[in-house]
C-alpha cells in the first residue's frame, strides 16, 4: 500500500468576481446540483475565469508541500477544495485519512465567553472528540500560556493570546493531512518559534501543505514547492528552485533618478573579477563609475544602498563612515567600491547610490535601483544577509 | 530541503503507519448521483456531529443573555407585555375576539407562547447559519450542528416559558387535563413545521439579504392570520384564511391538547405533519447540497 495521502488530478475551479453575477451564479449552481440540469461546470460564462486551472499533484506522509504565489493565484480557492468547503468544477481531490486545517485560527470564540468556554467550542468545531479535549485540557492552556486568564472572557484578551489559544487548541490535532494557510505571521518570537517546532513535529507524520508568502518557512519546512500564478501551477519541484521563480515574479524596481542635479554619475558597473550581475555567496563585490560634482562643494559624502526586490533597504556602505574623505577637484573621477565578501541570501538585489554634501543631508544626487544584481544559491536563510563566521568547538 | 538543525526531525511517530485510512474524494459531480452514499453520509455526520453541536448549543445558551442584568427574565418578559397588551386591548373592546374555552389572559398566553416557538424554530437556522460564515468559509465540521445547536436554543427558551405558563393556567384555574401529554407532540411539530420552511429557504437567504427581511414582514402578517390570539373563526373570509394557513392546525390542536378543549382541526394537523416530515428530509438534503455552492458565493 503506497502511502499518498492527498492525490489532485487536474483540478480547477471558476470564480467570478461581479458580485451580482456571482450571486446568481450560485442560485443557478444550487439549482443545478439540486435538479441535476445544470449550467455546463467545464464552460465560463459571462465574467468568470479560472481561479485554479488543471492543477495536479501528489502527496505522501512526511511529505511538505509548499505553496507558494503572488495575491490571487489561487493558493486559498485550493486549500478551500482540499478543505471541502467548496467543490471543484473539474477533476478530482482524493485524501486518505483524518484532515486538519490550520487555516482560521480560534474558529467559533465567541468574544464574551471565557477562555476555558472556548477551547471547548473551538476543539469541537475543529473536530476534537470530548475525550480528546479533555485529555488535552491542561496541554493546551500550557501551550497558549493564558493560566491567569482561562476564566476571563475572551474579549478582553490581547490579540496575541487570541492566536495563542487558537493556534494551542489546532495544533492538538492529529491529522494524517494537515492544510496550513499563514497563520503563523502574527504573534511574538517566543511563541512564533513554538509553532513552528510544533509544525515540524506536525509534518513527521502528516502530509502536509503550506501556503506562505514567508520564503525563509517555506524553504525551511516544505520538501517541494507548487508555485501557483493567475490559477495556473508555472512549477512544481525543488523548493530552491521555486522560491526563486517565485522572486522573481515580484517587484522589477525602476531606475530613477532623483537629487538637486548638482552631481552627475556615469557608467556604473559591478563586477566579480569580470563585469557581470550574477553571484554567488561571498564572491567579491566591486562597483565602479564615474562622478562629477559641482566645484561649489569642497568635499561629499557617497552612500550606496543594496535594496531587496521590495525596495527595502538591506545593507549600506557610506563613506564617511567607513572613514573615506572625497576631495572634490570639480573634475570627472573614477570611483570604486570594494566589498570583499558578499555574504547575501539567494536572490534578486538592487543598488542605490546617493551622493550627499559634506553635512549628510542634501542630496546632490540619487540613484534609486541604479543596478540590479542575482545572487545565486540553494540554502535560503531567514535573513537577507547571511554573515561569514567562523565556527569552533572545543572540549572542556 | 530542511536547513534549520534545531527543529528535531527524526521520525517517531506514535501513530500506527499503514493502518486503513478512510478516503475522502471530492469532485464536481452532483452528490445526488448516489443516493445512497449520501443518505449514509448525513446520518453519519449527525451522528458526528453530536459533541459538536453541544458545544455550540453551550455556546450560544451562555452567550445569550450573559452581558444583560436581567438574563432569562428576558425570555419570559416578552411573552408577558404581549399578553398583557392582547388582554388590555381586548378588555377595553377595542377589538373583539368573541369567547374562548379558557380565560382570556390564559388563552392569548397560551397562543402567543406557541406562536413564538414557532417563529423562532423559522428563524433561528438561517440566523444562526449567517452567524457562523466565518466558520463556514474556513473550517470544515458537519453543517448539522448548527440546526442541531439552533434547535435545541430554540426548545429551551421554549421549556422556561413553560413554567410561566402552567403558572398562569393555576392563577386561572385551567384544569390539567390528561391530554396535555400529547401536547410536546404538536408543540415539535410546530418547530419542525418552522425549520423546514427556514431550510428551504436557506440558499436564497444566505445569498440574498432580501429573503430575512421579507421573512420578518411576513411572519408579522402571519401573525394575524393565524389564530392565535382569536379563536378559529367560524364563517367569512377569515375562516377561508385561517384554514389554508398551515399554522392553523398545528396551533390549535396542540393548544387544544394543552387546555383540554375538543379537537377541532385534527385531520389538518395530520396532514401537516405528514407534508413536514417528507419536506423536512427534502431540505436537509438542500442545505447540504447547497452548502459548499453558498460558501464558495460568500466568500470569506
Amino acid at each position: 500500500m503506497s502511502d499518498v495521502l492527498i492525490k489532485v488530478d487536474n483540478v480547477s475551479k471558476k470564480f467570478c468576481r461581479d458580485l451580482k453575477k456571482s450571486l446568481w451564479y450560485g442560485v443557478k449552481d444550487v439549482a443545478g446540483e439540486i435538479t441535476g440540469w445544470g449550467d455546463s461546470k467545464d464552460e465560463l460564462r459571462p465574467g468568470e475565469f479560472w481561479s485554479v486551472n488543471d492543477v495536479s499533484f501528489e502527496l505522501k506522509r512526511g511529505e511538505c508541500l509548499g505553496l507558494i504565489g503572488p495575491n490571487g493565484a489561487g493558493k486559498s480557492t485550493l486549500l478551500k477544495m482540499l478543505n471541502g468547503l467548496i467543490k471543484p468544477d473539474k477533476g478530482r481531490i482524493s485524501m486518505r485519512g483524518r484532515v486538519g486545517a490550520l487555516i482560521e485560527l480560534g474558529a467559533g470564540f465567541n468574544p464574551i465567553l471565557t477562555g476555558r468556554e472556548n477551547i471547548y467550542v473551538n476543539g469541537a468545531v475543529l473536530g476534537l472528540t470530548k475525550e480528546e479535549i479533555g485529555r488535552k485540557f491542561d496541554e493546551i492552556v500550557e501551550f497558549a500560556e493564558i493560566e491567569e486568564f482561562l476564566d476571563t472572557p475572551v474579549q478582553n484578551y490581547s490579540s496575541g493570546m487570541k492566536v495563542r489559544l487558537g493556534f494551542a487548541v489546532a495544533a492538538r490535532l492529529e491529522p494524517d493531512v494537515l492544510l496550513i494557510d499563514e497563520v503563523l505571521a502574527v504573534g511574538d518570537i517566543g511563541f512564533r518559534s513554538k509553532c513552528y517546532s510544533k509544525i515540524a513535529d506536525l509534518v513527521k507524520r502528516s502530509a502536509v501543505i503550506f501556503v506562505s508568502h514567508q520564503m525563509p518557512q517555506v524553504a525551511k519546512l516544505c520538501d517541494k514547492v507548487i508555485v501557483q500564478r493567475q490559477g495556473l501551477t508555472k512549477f512544481l519541484g525543488k523548493t530552491h528552485e521555486g522560491i526563486q521563480l517565485y522572486n522573481n515574479m515580484f517587484g522589477e524596481q525602476e531606475t530613477k533618478t532623483a537629487g538637486t542635479g548638482e552631481a552627475k554619475i556615469h557608467n556604473i558597473k559591478i563586477k566579480s573579477g569580470a563585469e557581470t550581475d550574477i553571484f554567488k555567496y561571498n564572491d567579491s563585490f566591486h562597483v565602479k563609475f564615474d562622478l562629477e560634482v559641482n566645484s561649489d562643494y569642497e568635499t561629499y559624502i557617497i552612500s550606496l544602498g543594496i535594496m531587496g526586490q521590495d525596495g527595502s533597504l538591506i545593507a549600506q556602505c557610506h563613506s564617511k563612515y567607513n572613514n573615506t574623505v572625497f576631495k572634490n577637484d570639480g573634475r570627472k573621477n573614477k570611483i570604486t567600491l570594494v566589498i570583499e565578501k558578499l555574504m547575501l541570501n539567494p536572490g534578486t538585489y538592487y543598488l542605490n547610490i546617493i551622493v550627499f554634501d559634506e553635512g549628510n543631508n542634501k542630496h546632490l544626487l540619487w540613484i534609486y535601483a541604479a543596478k540590479e544584481f542575482i545572487v545565486k544559491g540553494d540554502f535560503f536563510g531567514g535573513c537577507p544577509i547571511q554573515l561569514d563566521a567562523a565556527w569552533r568547538m572545543e572540549a572542556i | 530541503m530542511r536547513h534549520d538543525s534545531q527543529l528535531t526531525l527524526d521520525t517517531d511517530s506514535d501513530r500506527e503507519i499503514g493502518e486503513e485510512l478512510p478516503e475522502t474524494v471530492y469532485s464536481p459531480e452532483s452528490q445526488l448521483l448516489n443516493p445512497r452514499r449520501l443518505l449514509g453520509r448525513m446520518f453519519g455526520d449527525l451522528k458526528a456531529c453530536r459533541f459538536l453541536a453541544w458545544r455550540l448549543f453551550v455556546r450560544n445558551m451562555a452567550a445569550q443573555h450573559r452581558q444583560t442584568v436581567l438574563g432569562y427574565l428576558w425570555l419570559l418578559l416578552i411573552p408577558v407585555v404581549q399578553t398583557l397588551v392582547w388582554v388590555f386591548l381586548n378588555s377595553q373592546k377595542i377589538i373583539n375576539v368573541g369567547v374562548t374555552d379558557i380565560p382570556y389572559p390564559a388563552f392569548v398566553l397560551t397562543g402567543t407562547l406557541l406562536w413564538q416557538g414557532f417563529a423562532e424554530a423559522l428563524q433561528s437556522p438561517i440566523q444562526r447559519v449567517q452567524e457562523s460564515k466565518a466558520m463556514l468559509t474556513k473550517i470544515h465540521f458537519p453543517h448539522e450542528a448548527i440546526l442541531l445547536a439552533a434547535m435545541g436554543q430554540v426548545m429551551v427558551n421554549f421549556g422556561i416559558r413553560l413554567v410561566l405558563m402552567f403558572a398562569v393556567y393555576l392563577w386561572f384555574g385551567v384544569p390539567l387535563t390528561t391530554s396535555i401529554l400529547l401536547a410536546p407532540l404538536g408543540i415539535l411539530a410546530m418547530m419542525a413545521f418552522g425549520m423546514m420552511i427556514s431550510l428551504l429557504l436557506m440558499p436564497l437567504a444566505m445569498l440574498y439579504g432580501d429573503v430575512q427581511r421579507m421573512l420578518v414582514v411576513a411572519v408579522s402578517i402571519w401573525f394575524f392570520v393565524t389564530p392565535v390570539i382569536y379563536p378559529a373563526p367560524d364563517g367569512g373570509l377569515a375562516a377561508l384564511v385561517t384554514k389554508l394557513n398551515p399554522v392553523t392546525p398545528l396551533l390549535v390542536t396542540t393548544r387544544q391538547w394543552l387546555t383540554g378543549g375538543d379537537l377541532t382541526h385534527l385531520g389538518g394537523f395530520i396532514f401537516v405533519v405528514v407534508a413536514t416530515l417528507i419536506l423536512s428530509i427534502f431540505g436537509w438534503i438542500v442545505y447540504r447540497l447547497a452548502m459548499p455552492h453558498l460558501v464558495e458565493r460568500i466568500g470569506s
